[in-house]
C-alpha cells in the first residue's frame, strides 16, 4: 500500500498548502501548517514499512517538534491577540512593502 | 507487500480511512467557524492513525490519537475559545478570488511535483522482505521495535528533543504572560 500511501499523503499536503494560502485567519492557518506536518507523517510511516522501523522514530521526532511548535505559536497568537484584537492576518501588516 | 496477498477488509478498510481523511481535510479548509475547522481537523487524525494501524504502526497510532487529536488540537481549541473567535459571521476569513485562483494553481502545480516524486524509483536494495515490520511487532510488541532504535541510535536527538521542549516550554510562559503587570518584571 505504498504507492495508495503516497497520494493519500500528497494530496494531504497539498490540501494543507491551499489552506495556508486562502485563509486569513492566524489560528487556522497554523492549523493547516499541523495537517501538512500529519502528512509527511503519514509518508514516513508508510515508507518505515518497507524500509524498516527507523521512519516510526522519526514520526516520534516530528510530533515532538510539532507540539512545541503549537505551544509556542499559540502564545504567540494569545500575545498578537492582545496587542490588535484580531488574529485576522490582512490585518496584521506592520512589515508589509 | 504486493497487492495479491491484501485481503479485500485490509484494502476497502485502507481506502475508506484515507478517503475520510481527504473528506475532512477539505471540510476542514472550506469551513468559516474555527471551532468547526478544527473538530473536522481532528477528524483527520482520527483517520491518519487508523491509516498508522493498518500500516504495522500501531503504537504511532495511539501517539497519534494522544498526542495529536487529543492534546494539541484541545490547546488549539482552547485558544479560539479563549480569544472568543467562534462567530463565523463577523470574521470575513478567506481571501479574494484573486487568491484563491492563484492558490489553487500553486496547489496544482505542488500536486504534481509531489506526484511525480512519489513516482521516482526508490532503491530496491534497501527494501527489507515483506511484511518485516509486521513480524517485528508480532515478536516483541508494538513498542520494543521502536523504543530499541531510539534510545540507542538515535539517544542523541532524544535528549536534544527534551531540551527543545523546555525551551518551548519557557518560550510559550514568556510570551503568554502579561507586560506591565506587578509581577512582570
Amino acid at each position: 500500500m505504498l504507492a495508495e500511501s503516497l497520494f493519500f499523503s500528497a494530496v494531504l499536503f497539498t490540501i494543507g498548502v491551499v489552506g495556508v494560502l486562502t485563509r486569513r485567519n492566524a489560528i487556522i492557518v497554523f492549523m493547516c501548517v499541523e495537517l501538512m506536518l500529519n502528512a509527511v507523517n503519514l509518508t514516513f510511516v508508510a515508507f518505515a514499512r518497507v524500509y524498516g522501523v527507523a521512519g516510526q522514530v522519526f514520526v516520534f521526532f516530528v510530533m515532538t517538534v510539532a507540539a512545541a511548535e503549537a505551544a509556542v505559536g499559540l502564545a504567540i497568537i494569545i500575545a498578537l491577540f492582545r496587542h490588535r484584537q484580531t488574529v485576522n492576518l490582512s490585518n496584521i501588516n506592520l512589515l508589509k512593502g | 507487500m504486493s497487492h495479491g496477498e491484501l485481503p479485500l477488509f485490509y484494502v476497502f478498510h485502507f481506502y475508506l480511512f484515507g478517503i475520510i481523511a481527504i473528506a475532512s481535510a477539505v471540510a476542514f479548509v472550506t469551513r468559516k467557524s474555527p471551532v468547526a475547522a478544527a473538530l473536522w481537523l481532528v477528524n483527520t487524525m482520527f483517520s491518519l492513525a487508523a491509516l498508522y494501524v493498518l500500516l504495522d504502526a500501531h503504537f504511532i497510532g495511539v501517539i497519534q490519537v494522544l498526542v495529536y487529536a487529543g492534546a494539541i488540537m484541545v490547546v488549539f481549541l482552547f485558544v479560539i475559545m479563549l480569544l472568543n473567535l467562534g462567530h463565523a459571521s463577523d470574521i470575513a476569513d478567506a481571501r479574494g478570488i484573486g487568491w484563491k485562483l492563484a492558490a489553487g494553481l500553486v496547489g496544482l502545480a505542488l500536486l504534481a511535483q509531489v506526484f511525480a516524486l512519489t513516482r521516482a524509483r526508490v532503491p530496491e536494495a534497501l527494501a527489507l522482505p515483506d511484511g518485516t515490520v509486521a513480524e517485528q511487532v508480532a515478536a516483541r510488541g508494538a513498542i520494543a521495535p521502536i523504543a530499541g532504535p531510539l534510545f540507542n541510535e538515535y539517544l542523541l536527538a532524544f535528549e536534544v528533543t527534551s531540551v527543545l521542549l523546555l525551551a518551548a516550554v519557557v518560550g510559550a510562559v514568556v510570551l503568554g504572560k502579561r507586560r506591565g503587570s506587578a509581577d512582570a518584571r
